[in-house]
Formats: structure tokens, sequence, C-alpha cells
């Protein structure tokens, strides 16, 4: 892909972003930051190239090192985020105390 | 400007990914396909974690010698594919242990320490890149005629490069600061140093001038010294930031956290990742300005960091033991609130800080029982992260339809008998529309004076809320303090109610 081609769907992403966020109901953005954050780690791919190349023992270290990280985010966030919304719930429901 | 071969199918792998991201966020525009959307997104992610795996297995060469031949063929590396799901499966082990046990409460801390492991990954991918970036497809092997050989890497991509390391350490310095002011190991009041915009103006121009150099010098002290500039630059930032304004500080590092994975996804050339970094990008960015506007304050002067610092100096705060307010029990706030027709409850970072919610609740449903309706009026700063009393509240499995937005409920409180307010201040504070001196002034706040009776809970009439301003609404004739902690308080009302 040359760099046009890629400035483009990064250009369209951000308008993609801001009608979709936009939508987001107000009660939902601590979990929108929750997903947005799991996503966002979804630079693990840069990490898996780095730790499955050969040819720099530091850079694969790097990625692994990278891939901890990402993978504590991605699962963390998606995790975290579920819980969050398990609890949005609407009225006339047995209400379970813990 | 040679780049790997792409196959198409690869590609299309990463834009359904990128496609799931956007239905992920997609799903949160109601609670009810919350959760497809949250599932989605895990989709999304596997299919780009598969895509790269499968796509990117470690391999060995292996000299192979026969009797008349030599040749070098690939083998799979198992030993560095299992360090990958090693690696892997550590991540997922402290991430999902992480997620279980946190309390609620702190999930401002826990966001903000999210981002700054997103931060650090960026970092430490671009540094992968720059010391290994053949494995990237971004550079071209150059041989020199004395026999010594460089990887010469794209102009483009070492400026993309730099920018992904500089966002990537800005933000993971920064979320590190906001993470100890949030989590108390570092006072909430801003920290200011002098001469402090000139500094983080010099070493921002320093940033981007070395940037610009380095498309025509890839020595390594460039890429580093951008590297250390930047995490100094995030720490500098967030550090004269007050806790006031730690909802704007978190939005802002999510959004960076977005545009450093779109810049190492420009690096990469992968869809996925520029789709989502646009995605999270926009998204903090549109959350930042969701939270400036609820509190009257443009960006610039939330960054320029300051605010709440003269918290306790201010003049409001020494009128306060003055003038005259007038004191209630619980046994009061009982009985007016289960003669009341309609109550709406304003709960602030106060009711975080006590974990009142579910005792909160316990009340709200013990009015239910008298016959009172009951509503929640949220505004957009309460708490220290955006929609942090939403989910405090859904926490303790208060209905969704019963709590509403500031421009939603605003104009009830006319009509309202008793405003509840627990642990907000600022945000009800009257001064913020008719005085103009006030910090606060131009901020919308909720009107819970124009309540039959206000009732407010607060630890004790000296302290004044994070903007350092006494409230008006403490003094007014409709207004009863109720004086304690905040779920001794309402535990008490609790009681009174039976």
């Amino acid at each position: 892909m040359d760099f046009v081609a890629i400035l483009s769907i990064f250009v369209l992403a951000c308008f993609v972003g801001y009608y979709v966020v936009w939508s987001v109901t107000p009660a939902l953005h601590t979990p929108l930051m929750a997903v947005t954050n799991a996503i966002s780690s979804v630079i693990i791919v840069g990490a898996l190239i780095a730790g499955a190349a050969a040819g720099s023992t530091g850079s694969k270290w790097l990625g692994l090192a990278a891939v901890v990280l990402a993978s504590v985010n991605i699962f963390g966030g998606f995790a975290v985020t579920q819980r969050m919304l398990a609890m949005y719930r609407k009225k006339e429901r047995p209400a379970p105390r813990p | 400007m040679e780049h790997v071969a792409v196959n198409p199918w690869v590609a299309l792998a990463y834009l359904v990914a990128g496609v799931c991201f956007i239905l992920a966020l997609r799903g949160l525009s109601s609670p009810a396909t919350s959760q497809r959307g949250n599932r989605l997104g895990m989709i999304g992610m596997g299919v780009a974690v598969v895509t790269t795996l499968v796509t990117h297995v470690p391999l060995t060469a292996t000299l192979i010698e026969g009797a008349d031949y030599a040749a070098l063929i690939a083998r799979v590396d198992y030993a560095a594919a299992f360090e990958i799901v090693a690696a892997i499966a550590l991540g997922a082990l402290i991430g999902v242990g992480v997620a279980r046990r946190i309390a609620m409460t702190a999930m401002p801390q826990l966001v903000a320490a999210f981002h700054s492991l997103v931060g650090l990954a960026a970092v430490l991918v671009a540094a992968a890149a720059f010391l290994n970036p053949v494995a990237f497809g971004i550079a071209v092997p150059v041989l020199f005629p004395d026999g010594s050989a460089v990887a010469l890497i794209n102009p483009v991509s070492r400026v993309e490069m730099g920018l992904g390391v500089a966002i990537g350490a800005i933000t993971f310095s920064g979320s590190v600061i906001a993470f100890l002011k949030l989590n108390g190991n570092m006072g909430g009041k801003p920290i200011l140093l002098p001469a402090r915009h000139a500094i983080n103006l010099g070493v921002l121009a320093a940033i981007l001038l070395l940037v610009a150099y380095f498309t025509v010098d890839q020595s390594p002290w460039v890429f580093w010294t951008v590297t250390l500039l930047s995490f100094a630059i995030g720490f500098l930032l967030i550090v004269p930031i007050g806790g006031a304004d730690m909802p704007v500080v978190v939005s802002m590092l999510n959004s960076y956290s977005g545009w450093a994975a779109a810049a190492m996804g420009f690096t990469l050339h992968n869809s996925a990742m520029i789709i989502t970094g646009a995605l999270v990008g926009s998204s903090g960015a549109i959350l930042s300005y969701i939270m400036c506007r609820a509190m009257n304050r443009s960006f610039v002067s939330v960054i320029a960091g300051g605010f709440g610092a003269e918290a306790g100096a201010g003049g409001g705060g020494a009128a306060a033991s003055d003038r005259a307010w007038k004191r209630g029990s619980a046994e009061d706030a009982a009985f007016l609130m289960s003669q009341a027709e309609q109550v709406i409850i304003v709960p602030g970072y106060g009711m975080a800080v006590a974990q009142a919610q579910h005792v909160l609740r316990e009340m709200a449903d013990k009015l239910k029982a008298h016959g009172v309706r009951v509503k929640y009026a949220i505004h957009p700063v309460a708490g220290r992260m955006p929609g942090h009393m939403n989910v405090l509240l859904a926490e303790a499995n208060v209905p969704y339809d019963e709590v509403f937005e500031l421009e939603d409920i605003n104009s009830e409180f006319a009509q309202t008998d008793v405003a509840f307010v627990i642990g907000a201040n600022d945000v009800t504070n009257p001064a913020a529309k008719t005085d103009r001196s006030s910090p606060i002034y131009g901020m919308p706040v909720l009107d819970v004076e124009k309540a039959k009776t206000v009732l407010f809970i607060k630890r004790s009439m000296g302290g004044v809320g994070y903007a350092g301003v006494d409230n008006e609404v403490f003094y007014r004739d409709n207004t009863m303090m109720l004086l304690a902690d905040a779920k001794k308080m309402v535990e008490e009302i609790v009681k009174s109610l039976d």
C-alpha cells in the first residue's frame, strides 16, 4: 500500500470515529474508555512481528515485552468492560444484593 | 521503497478486524447492544492476532549439507513460537486477574494504568522496529563498497516511527503520573515548576526538530533522544494539572494512546492498527472536549495546568464560618423524602470515595416503597473520569433508565420536592451562573437550588470543592446540611425510613 492509500484509510476512519463516538451514550463513557483501551492494544500486531522476527536479539526481546504489555491490556480491557456492561440493567429486575 | 508483498487475504483480515472495532464502539450507543459490541471487539482482536501469528511464524534457517549440495531451509522455530504464546498467556493472566478484582471506584486509576501500558508497548514496538527494520519491511539493505551493510530505513517510515515513539512515550509517562495522582500516591494538587511553559514548549520543539532531523540521519542517538525527551515531556505536562481536571487528562491520554497506535499502523502499513488508532484517537479527543465543555474551560487552559492551586487560599473559603446555615439530621431527611412526590439524587465523587452507592440504592428502594419517584442526575464531570458515576450506580443495581444526564433533567428540579446531593459540590454551585468573578463561572451546573428542599451531604462545613470556591447553596433557606460521612448518613436515613 502506498502512503496516500494508508492516509485515506486513516482520514476516513477519523470521520467514522467522530460520528460513532458522538453516538455513544454518556452513561457508557467509562466502558468506552476501557474498550478503546483494549482495542488500541492492537499494537500487539507490531509486537508479534518483532517477537517472531529473526535477526536481532534486542528487537526480539523488546517485541516480546511489548506482547506481554499489550496482552495485559487486551485481556484486562475487554474483561473489565464486560464486567461493567453486565452491570447495566433496566428497571423491573430482581435486585440481587452482593 | 520496497515493502514486503502483502497477501490480499491478510490485508482483508486486518480490515475485518478494523470493522469489528468500529462495530464494538457502535454497540455502546445503548446499554442493550453494548455487550454484543464488546464481543465483536474481542472477535476483531482475535482476528488481528491470529492473522499476525499465522503470517509471522518464527523461522530458523537450517543448513542441510548433502554429498554434493548445500541448502538453507527454513524451519519453524518452536522455541521462539513458544516464547510468543507464553508472553500472550502471561499478559492474559495478569490482565484478567486485575480486571476481575478491581473495585469499580478504582476504575479511573485502572484506565490510566492501562493507558500507560499501551504507551510503553508503542515505545517498545517502535524501538524493535528501529533495531530490526528489515523484519518490518521498512528498510532497504545497502551494501557499501568496503563490504559493510546498513539497513537504510525509508524516510517516511522514520517520521512515522519517530512520531510513534514520541506519542507512545508521552502517553506512558503522562499516564503514570495520572495514575499516581488518581491512586493517591501523589497529591492531587498541581505541582507548578517555574518557567514551565517555556520548558515544555522548548522540549516539544526539540522533539519535532529531532524527528525531522531523523529523516536525514538515522543514528541511534537521534531515536533515543526523541524517546527520552518524550518521556520527560509527558511527565512535565501532567504534573502541573490538578485533581479536578483529571477527567480531561484521562480522556486526553486515551486519545494519545490511539494516535500512538495509528502512528505504528502507518509504519507497519496495517489497516487494523490505523482504523483503531483513528477510532481511539477521536474517541479520546471527543471525551476531552465533552469534559472541557462541562467545566467551561478551554482545552489549552487545562493543559496549561495549575487549576485548583489556589484552593484554600481563595477568598470564598474564609466567609464560610460567618454565614448562617441549617443543619439537619437523618430523621429530618428521611421524613422530608418520604413525604415527597419526587426526589432527585445528585451523586458526586464523594459518593465514590465513601463507597455509598449500594446503600444509596437501598435508600432509593425504600423511598419507592413509600410511593416516591426517584431519579438520579449526573453531571458530566462528576467523579474522576467520564461516566464514572453511571458505572458506580450500575454496580449498585440502579436501573439505567432512572439515571439522567444534566441537560435531560435540569428543568425538572423546579418541580421536585427534594434534591439530595451526595458528595457533589462544584457541579451544584449557582455561582457558576451568576458570579462573573467565580473561577467556575460559565460552567453548566445542576439547578438543585430550584427544588423545594435541598439536602446536602458533606463531611464538614470547612472544606470546599476542588475548584476552591464556596457554594452558595449551603446558606440558602431551602437547604438542609447533613454533616457526616456520606455512607454513614445514608445508612442512618435508611434506618429512619423503616
